[in-house]
């Protein structure tokens, strides 16, 4: 692996821009690996790393049916945060965000992570009690949050407006150490690490079908480049997880529907944080480029389109005006959508399915990209002892026969 | 934004209906006698098809019945709408 660093960045500035090499090999499927992953986005990416790095298995491969960073890794809006109100959740989600902290200096990849501080607007009496349920829970959990005044919020982002609107700012919750990545390198970093420790990242490759043998335990995996032997598979498929898994037999609790996004056009530094309203539903922040990253909700119906309805776009358009005037007169450039997979209490799945060697990690639903680092970590420890981590562990599969619920539905609301 | 064709008032814009989830789940007519796998399974799993998708529709700022529709989830065309009790 090429070492990126001020000294190598000078040279080859100095020499016309010559002599980088790819990031990672563009690898041929071998006839068969100790773990394949199924699924190339950051959570996949990541488990590969830490299986080659952390568990010593490095005959490993990575199966994306498109191109690395095509898919909800660099569709999300890249919001980072882990004030989630149950203890399994603010463990796992705090566990991803104290590995964020150092994700850039582990990888030599810069990320780009920005803890700029993640504001949660109240609007409502209802909103104020919610929020400080969340703020006592976190910091019973270690977890920063802090409640602001609507003065005070002002005051830690400009741009909003309290007062002259429908739902006025009652008060916000804000975790300071939350904020944003850049998407696209989380998925670059990963694969480029992961490469460099052996790992065979194999892209336009789409799992056809999954193969078991007598005592109906994984043995292959049909592919469009061919049949690929391997005892453990992990499916880190994402909005396709119900399809994939499928193809082994195993029905699973998610269904898929369009989230979208959108960008401005770029303008100069204006936002200093994020700042989500789940009342009003909008949730904003700029990125280094200076467009203004605005995510909208889902639609109503499950749909494996990549796209959404206009007037959802539209419905979390007209919150950001409202909250933020000043952005009346800006054009949107683009907009987007990923199909995410939501399970019935809006937490992941991690861990073992039925079908010995076979592992899921999916349902991360409007959510998932916070969780990278973490969710990478603790499934990559699953597959390689075949018992899930203390981190993982409450996120079973079979929680939905037994009852143990993990139900961030009720107390995250829409966005997560 | 969809269009969608009610079997009892005809074509309408989406934003009168609630999508009712997958069509054709059935509850277990003894509850008190299936396992809790049984029960998760109604509860809960669902064939999230990437295709043609049986669903529940109601319309909700109109008539306010529930209808089922069949619909192609890879481009979201309804195939057909078709009362509750009738099969497509």
């Amino acid at each position: 692996m090429q070492r990126f660093s001020a000294l190598t960045l000078l040279k080859r500035g100095l020499s016309g821009q010559r002599g980088w090499v790819p990031q990672w090999r563009r690898a041929e499927p071998r006839t068969g690996y100790d773990v394949v992953i199924v699924g190339g986005g950051g959570h996949g990416l990541g488990t590969a790393y830490h299986l080659a790095r952390d568990h010593q298995l490095t005959h490993v491969a990575v199966l994306e049916k498109g191109w690395i960073g095509g898919g909800n890794t660099g569709r999300n809006t890249t919001v980072i945060r882990s004030n989630y109100l149950f203890d399994e959740s603010a463990a796992l989600y705090d566990h991803a965000l104290k590995r964020w902290e150092n994700l850039s200096q582990e990888l030599n990849y810069n990320v780009m992570f920005s803890p700029r501080g993640v504001m949660m607007l109240a609007h409502t009496v209802h909103d104020m009690q919610v929020s400080q349920r969340h703020i006592h829970a976190n910091r019973a959990n270690g977890v920063d949050n802090e409640w602001l005044t609507p003065l005070e919020a002002k005051e830690f982002c400009p741009p909003l407006n309290i007062s002259d609107i429908r739902y006025p700012v009652v008060g916000a919750a804000l975790q300071r150490r939350g904020g944003t990545a850049r998407h696209d390198a989380v998925a670059w970093g990963y694969a480029r690490a992961a490469d460099a420790l052996g790992v065979d990242i194999i892209e336009n490759c789409e799992v056809t079908g999954i193969r078991r043998d007598a005592n109906g335990a994984v043995s292959a995996l049909e592919t469009s480049r061919g049949v690929i032997e391997a005892r453990r598979v992990g499916v880190v498929a994402a909005g396709h997880s119900s399809v994939v898994m499928k193809m082994a037999g195993v029905q699973l609790p998610l269904e898929s529907y369009p989230l979208q996004a959108l960008v401005s056009e770029p303008v100069k530094p204006v936002f200093p944080c994020v700042v989500m309203s789940n009342t009003i539903h909008a949730y904003i922040s700029q990125s280094d480029k200076g467009e203004l990253v605005i995510g909208a909700g889902t639609d109503a119906y499950n749909s494996y389109t990549q796209r959404g309805g206009l007037h959802i776009s539209s419905h979390a358009l007209e919150a950001v005006c409202e909250l933020f005037p000043t952005f009346r007169r800006l054009r949107m450039l683009r907009n987007w959508g990923g199909i995410v997979d939501v399970t019935p209490d809006r937490s992941p799945i991690i861990g073992k399915t039925p079908v010995p060697g076979l592992f899921v990690n999916c349902g991360w639903g409007t959510g998932g990209f916070k969780a990278t680092p973490g969710s990478a970590h603790v499934f990559a420890h699953t597959i390689a002892h075949g018992e899930p981590h203390p981190l993982n562990a409450p996120f079973t599969l079979e929680r939905f026969a037994e009852g143990n619920l993990i139900d961030e539905a009720a107390a995250a609301a829409v966005a997560h | 934004m969809l269009l969608i064709t009610c079997p009892y008032c005809g074509e309408r814009p989406e934003l009168e209906f609630a999508h009712g989830g997958e069509a054709h789940v059935q509850r277990p007519r003894n509850p008190a006698q299936v396992d809790d796998q049984e029960w998760a399974n109604f509860l809960y799993m669902r064939n999230n098809t990437k295709g043609v998708y049986a669903e529940r529709w109601r319309h909700a700022h109109g008539c306010g019945k529930f209808f089922n529709a069949l619909r192609d989830t890879t481009t979201d065309r309804f195939l057909v709408t078709y009362r509750i009790g009738e099969r497509p």
